[in-house]
């Protein structure tokens, strides 16, 4: 019953990612894409946690605007953070990697959180090893695995856990 | 109205290809490969998203693709980033002197 559900998820979605592509609704065209979709998603749904891990509970959906702002906001600061950096002559910098922790189960929330601090200021996750992330930091503040967690990966891991758990 | 889209369009364009600017800049300046990768991948995503934003309000019909567009990035460039930055950890690439500590070598038992 989950895997139909599922499979019709992702079905739609290709469908509507075509139809934007294409910008055409005419029968020829959309009877390709009905079909490549058809066919993508029979061989794939099963593997497209992104959709299927989402809990699609009103509080996910809420969480995940959140998560989206707070993801511009951070995306916005490292960019500001970075241009200091590089644009003083003096190149403050003080690399190295820590480790960090997340309390989040589900693979695509692991995946979400990894993609968000490579993207937030001076943080690159360069590992994932289970719960332990490795994230390579430009201005390292703390090697502490419990400081370094709460500074990044804190901020976004309390949005992600509603959304995926 | 037109009007006052191109001229945010404008200033989009300007904003966006500046923080590509400032990347490249980065690229140069950056001691490491690590560090490298983080001036590569925050500027770029933000440099292209805004220039996307600058196109849309210029070019109102390509809105959709150009949103497509944009979200492909969003989620392709940070695992790319992040593929280059273990592969290159994984082969023992140089770190900068400036490295202050790698807990990922540590636990793997190879000495920083």
């Amino acid at each position: 019953m989950l895997k139909a559900v599922n499979f019709l998820v992702v079905w739609v979605l290709l469908v509507f990612f075509w139809v934007l592509l294409n910008g055409s609704l005419a029968t020829d065209v959309l009877l390709v894409g009905l079909i490549a979709s058809l066919i993508i998603s029979l061989l794939f749904s099963k593997d497209l946690a992104l959709i299927t891990e989402f809990r699609a509970t009103p509080p996910a959906f809420g969480a995940a605007l959140r998560y989206f702002l707070y993801f511009l906001k951070e995306l916005v600061k490292s960019n500001i953070r970075l241009a200091s950096i590089v644009l003083s002559p003096a190149l403050p910098l003080n690399p190295g990697i820590v480790k960090t922790r997340t309390r989040l189960k589900s693979r695509m929330g692991r995946l979400m959180l990894a993609n968000s601090i490579t993207l937030t200021p001076g943080t690159l996750t360069v590992e994932l090893d289970g719960e332990w992330l490795y994230v390579h930091w430009v201005t390292v503040e703390s090697t502490d695995i419990e400081a370094a967690t709460a500074e990044i990966v804190a901020g976004f891991e309390q949005h992600l856990e509603v959304m995926y758990g | 109205m037109d009007g006052i889209l191109a001229l945010l369009g404008g200033i989009l364009l300007v904003a966006g290809t500046t923080f590509l600017l400032l990347g490249g800049l980065g690229l140069v300046r950056m001691p490491d490969v690590f560090n490298r990768i983080q001036a590569g991948t925050k500027a770029t995503t933000l440099g292209t998203l805004l220039s996307l934003a600058g196109i849309a309000c210029l070019q109102p019909a390509w809105a959709t693709k150009l949103l497509l567009i944009g979200l492909f990035i969003l989620f392709t460039n940070p695992i790319s980033s992040q593929v280059l930055a273990r592969a290159a950890h994984r082969i023992g690439t140089e770190k900068s002197p400036l490295t202050s500590v790698d807990r990922l070598a540590e636990d793997q038992g190879n000495t920083p």
